[in-house]
């Protein structure tokens, strides 16, 4: 069993990355956990990358994602090596376990295991993977120099990919579901696209199977209008129609979407205390290396937040309040008849015979202990006695001198 | 330590070869090749004693690669006396790790 994380990262993609460097940078023990020796997610897949503000010409995935992985270095983020199979998110304390047979602590994680490409889920697309049917240019684009293959898909990936790819085959073409002319991507990459001369276009057709023996042969397309059934030779098919959500592992530990996807607030707070979603895998709007950044950013200052506020309740007010009482003070230096209370409180304290703590908490900066004491008004002040709130004053009307020392008696 | 073929030297190596063998498929560029390269060198030291390991980059050596049926990295091909009898693929190594290549070698060794 190793040392304990403050914060422990599950996935080493620009999410994850990003969440290292805040974590790590603001004093976090911080760790990146991740299956691949190299960091960088599905962003260190990608040929190019050209959208990330900052780096444009001749940028590439794996180019930007090791900047990053320098840069969260550079602060102190360590890195581990491992794929997560199970997790234990019930305590204080979390647990990650992976099939390596290694087990990490941390007492705030943040996940951001990814995503992986959709499969069509047609015949011989299983059958025929590794064997012409791909989800990755930058791994498998060398097999098909001088040869033809298709591309599934329209969308951003399916187009920058295709482009790539005419770097090496003799030709590729793109079968796109919609009418002619109509393309998911963005309007740069389509014309782009359009342009290209070594790019072929099926329009309003889906693949309906994938055949060959032993390599991939031909795929059957189906016109979408006519229903229409063709035959189209090709050594390769490369599929890029979306991902899924890498989140089996956390299924039942804290709350997923009907597709998979993480749920957060805009936070990335998860319904688990002290667990963090970002990235690909979280349910948003738009995913890209810039989203999955700023997710990582969030998460990163929401945990150290979540920890300091679990520090100064465990060790002021509830392991204090087994020597002595101790008063937790619910203010907001917005709130002037808050600052009037504080100070009253603070003078009965300070005049009270016996030993007696204070705690003053800024209600809107500590949500959490506010809603866990289950404060309303502002100000409030609880007693702890022998780590459990047992009694408490609300709203400035009721906290006065006399109040307060009665509270202690 | 893993032998590494080249185009030259694998089919003869394969062709002589007795028992079991596992050749890992990879390529430099190729991410997940390389996320999964330790794991596997590890695995060889541990199971010297049922299978000869080698790496074999296709970088460069893609006829060799296709002759073989492998078309997309990282693959795992195991041979039996210089019979291909298995591929491991990206799928199942995703997902299972060198769990996947050890019950392919239990169920390999099983039959013998």
């Amino acid at each position: 069993m190793s040392e304990v994380y403050d914060l422990l990262v599950v996935g080493a993609g620009p999410g994850g990355l990003a969440a290292g460097i805040y974590g790590s940078r603001s004093k976090m023990k911080t760790a990146v956990l991740d299956k691949n020796a190299e960091p960088g997610g599905q962003a260190a897949t990608t040929a190019e990358l050209e959208n990330y503000p900052g780096f444009w010409e001749g940028t590439t995935g794996p180019g930007i994602m090791e900047k990053f992985a320098d840069h969260a270095k550079a602060f102190g983020t360590e890195f581990l090596r491992g794929t997560v199979d199970e997790v234990d998110f019930s305590g204080p304390i979390k647990t990650v376990h992976t099939q390596q047979g290694d087990t990490y602590q941390a007492k705030a994680v943040v996940l951001s295991p990814g995503a992986t490409p959709r499969k069509i889920n047609v015949k011989g697309e299983a059958e025929l993977r590794g064997q012409g049917v791909s989800y990755c240019a930058t791994c498998d684009a060398d097999f098909f120099v001088d040869l033809d293959v298709c591309v599934v898909g329209n969308g951003d990936a399916a187009i920058e990919e295709a482009m790539y790819l005419t770097k090496f085959a003799a030709t590729v073409t793109i079968i796109v579901i919609h009418e002619e002319g109509n393309l998911d991507c963005n309007k740069a990459s389509a014309e782009k696209a359009m342009k290209n001369p070594k790019l072929k276009w099926v329009w309003n057709s889906t693949v309906e199977e994938i055949a060959g023996d032993g390599l991939v042969e031909k795929v059957v397309l189906k016109n979408i209008d006519t229903g229409e059934l063709t035959d189209y030779p090709t050594n390769g098919v490369f599929v890029f129609i979306g991902t899924e959500p890498h989140t089996a592992f956390v299924k039942d530990k804290i709350e997923l979407d009907d597709r998979g996807y993480i749920v957060t607030n805009d936070m990335m707070e998860t319904n688990v205390p002290g667990v963090y979603g970002v990235g690909d895998a979280r349910e948003k709007y738009l995913r890209q290396v810039i989203t999955a950044a700023a997710d990582g950013a969030i998460a990163a200052s929401a945990a150290e937040k979540y920890l300091s506020e679990l520090e100064t309740l465990q060790n002021d007010v509830l392991d204090e309040s087994k020597d002595k009482p101790v008063l937790l003070a619910f203010w907001a230096p917005q709130i002037q008849e808050s600052i009037d209370s504080i100070s009253a409180v603070d003078k009965v304290v300070e005049g009270n015979s016996d030993p007696v703590g204070l705690v003053k908490l800024d209600t809107y900066r500590a949500k959490k202990t506010a809603t866990q004491y289950n404060v309303n008004e502002i100000p409030t002040v609880v007693l702890f006695k022998d780590g459990k709130d047992v009694a408490r004053v609300e709203g400035a009307k009721n906290i006065t001198a006399e109040s307060v020392a009665d509270l202690l008696k | 330590m893993m032998e590494h073929l080249t185009k030259e030297n694998f089919e003869e190596t394969i062709q002589n070869s007795k028992g079991l063998v596992m050749v890992d498929f990879f390529s430099p560029k190729c991410v997940p090749c390389m996320a999964l390269m330790p794991d596997v060198e590890k695995l060889a030291d541990e199971k010297s004693d049922v299978c000869t390991f080698y790496a074999f980059d296709t970088t460069g050596n893609m006829r060799m690669a296709m002759k073989q049926k492998v078309m997309g990295i990282p693959a795992y091909l195991f041979y039996k006396d210089g019979e291909k009898v298995a591929t491991l693929g990206k799928d199942i190594l995703e997902e299972k790790g060198m769990a996947a290549v050890t019950e392919k070698l239990d169920e390999l060794t099983e039959t013998a």
